[in-house]
């Protein structure tokens, strides 16, 4: 489409981006890789880098540590990341038949966590769990008093931040608060642009909203849910400023995440070249998760 | 009837939404002890002032908001203007390396940054721009997310012959892509202004790692450093938590309209 007389165009557009893209994201990128087949202690200089092969990669993949914060990354995906879609593709529909002209602003409502600071809320979100008289705990407790509910809730106040597996909810409890409205945002915006007719159609052969979601929308929404799903896995992978703020009392422990640790070999115990191999570890899972959601949400294309 | 359920349905989660900025708020008027008392307020009390003041104490506030302010601002007109020239490029013209060009692009949209944390730190250290606010303006501008958005909504709305007949008419390619172009991507122009903001001001791991005296710390940074393991004054955390969460609400305010169909055009769809 464009005259020969251009040719060096394109490149002139893409130059200055790509100056500042290789110069901080290729090749970090590169180096994180080469750095991954070296033990190194930054600390000592840059005589003191050692070819060691592939011994970082094993060192970390004998540590039981790494397993253990990938355990807690990926409980944290599935358990505050998956279930966001589920509730928010339905109330993306909802909105979008019912709010009429308030979409705008009730959306921009939801969307108002995910545009904070998210040290600020992890902060504000701290208060809230905080042991014994957090409001949490406070709510608990009243909650007990009404019968029937005592049997389903704990006997105690439950040490939120500080307990490993109470940690771990506070945390998945946060994701899910801070992007659900992301996602009902990525919903909304493809509803919107679904073609009116198909639901005009239906509404004439007298189908419930129900199947109208379940038959016409879900089915042509499957593209953006693949993308969303694969954004989730991608961002809840990666986690680090929340779990870091909210459980800084187990450091070590429950809510410690691959990206938490990766900071801490390289950066307080000083050991570059296994958190290279970690990080690479963990993209190749993260490539392998995203490309597999992909397939699997695009190829089961309806008849 | 049915109408009623789903605003009520709506209603709930949008209060469940903002009930944590409206504590946060109500906290920040309070004392420290206020919060773990038998009942935690949910009003404002009289303490904002104490709070404010402490904090103001404690931390060069001001300095780290406009720190923040000014690595943010940076980053996004940097961005704006890289990302918009790129996805033009990618959108309009056909040339010899693109789809490896673009392939790079994807990969930098799926990498975690921490991937590349640890040279970057080195980078920068070589630099010599450790404590210093280009250490995270500059990577932050190198945003691959902006130039898949720039791309996709430049490929949505330009049709190929009107950029031809421009062509024709002498434009140059300069000319098309500022005068043609870039004045129809609004939408999309806010969209990126508003991701590349928020995310350099919520930057945590880079701030962490390069910068190091509290008069050079983002807001991110000096909040943490008011988090004290056995005695944090909560009432001026959560008062330091509202001031940094202002400006991004606002600036949300500002862009929430055109963004809405920025995201429309962006959103894969077949």
């Amino acid at each position: 489409m464009n005259a020969p007389r251009c040719s060096l165009a394109p490149y002139a557009f893409l130059a200055p981006f790509f100056a500042l893209f290789a110069g901080f994201v290729l090749l970090p990128l590169a180096s994180t890789a080469g750095l991954s087949l070296f033990r190194w202690n930054p600390t000592e200089g840059w005589q003191a880098l050692t070819f060691v092969g592939f011994e970082n990669y094993a060192f970390v993949l004998d540590d039981p540590w790494f397993w253990h914060t990938l355990r807690t990354s990926a409980w944290l995906t599935l358990v505050g990341g998956l279930p966001q879609h589920l509730l928010a593709l339905p109330l993306a529909w909802l909105v979008w038949r019912h709010a009429g002209r308030g979409q705008a602003l009730v959306s921009g409502i939801y969307f108002l966590p995910f545009v904070t600071s998210s040290v600020a809320v992890a902060l504000a979100f701290s208060t809230l769990f905080a042991s014994d008289t957090g409001l949490a705990n406070q709510l608990l407790a009243t909650l007990r008093g009404w019968p029937g509910l005592s049997l389903l809730l704990p006997a105690e106040a439950v040490h939120w931040l500080s307990e490993p597996d109470a940690a771990r909810w506070v945390v998945a409890m946060l994701m899910f608060w801070r992007y659900l409205g992301w996602n009902l945002v990525l919903y909304l915006a493809a509803l919107q642009v679904l073609p009116e007719d198909g639901f005009e159609a239906a509404t004439l052969d007298g189908a419930s909203g129900w199947q109208q979601f379940r038959h016409i929308a879900l089915p042509q929404l499957r593209p953006t849910i693949a993308f969303a799903v694969t954004l989730t896995w991608i961002g809840g992978l990666q986690l680090f400023d929340e779990p870091l703020i909210l459980a800084q009392d187990g450091r070590a422990g429950a809510a410690q995440t691959t990206a938490i640790y990766v900071y801490r070999n390289a950066f307080e115990y000083g050991d570059f070249g296994a958190a290279a191999a970690m990080a690479w570890l963990l993209l190749a899972l993260i490539a392998v998760g995203a490309a597999l959601l992909l397939w699997l949400l695009r190829t089961r294309e309806p008849a | 009837m049915k109408r009623l359920l789903a605003w009520g349905l709506i209603g709930a989660g949008a209060l469940t939404m903002l009930a944590p900025f409206w504590l946060m708020l109500v906290y920040a008027s309070h004392g420290k002890g206020a919060l773990f008392d038998a009942m935690p307020p949910l009003w404002f009390g009289d303490q904002t002032g104490v709070n404010l003041s402490l904090l103001f104490g404690q931390l060069p506030f001001w300095r780290n908001l406009a720190l923040s302010f000014y690595v943010a601002a940076m980053s996004t007109v940097l961005a704006l203007v890289l990302c918009s020239s790129a996805g033009f490029a990618f959108a309009v013209y056909r040339f010899p390396g693109r789809r490896l060009l673009f392939a790079l692009v994807l990969a930098g949209m799926l990498l975690p940054p921490y991937m590349a944390m640890i040279p970057s730190y080195m980078l920068i250290d070589a630099l010599g721009w450790i404590d210093t606010p280009r250490a995270l303006w500059l990577p932050t501008a190198a945003c691959a997310l902006g130039v898949f958005l720039m791309r996709q909504y430049i490929a949505s709305i330009v049709p190929a012959n009107t950029l031809d007949a421009a062509r024709i008419d002498g434009c140059s390619e300069w000319q098309l892509f500022r005068h043609v172009v870039l004045p129809q991507c609004g939408p999309a122009l806010a969209t990126l202004a508003l991701i590349v903001f928020v995310s350099s001001w919520n930057n945590f791991i880079m701030p962490l790692t390069v910068l190091r005296t509290p008069e050079m710390y983002t807001v991110p940074l000096a909040l943490r450093s008011l988090q004290n393991p056995t005695n944090t004054e909560w009432g001026t955390v959560m008062a330091g938590a509202a001031l940094a969460s202002l400006p991004l609400m606002l600036l949300f305010a500002c862009t929430a309209r055109r963004m809405m169909s920025g995201m429309m055009a962006g959103v894969p769809r077949d």
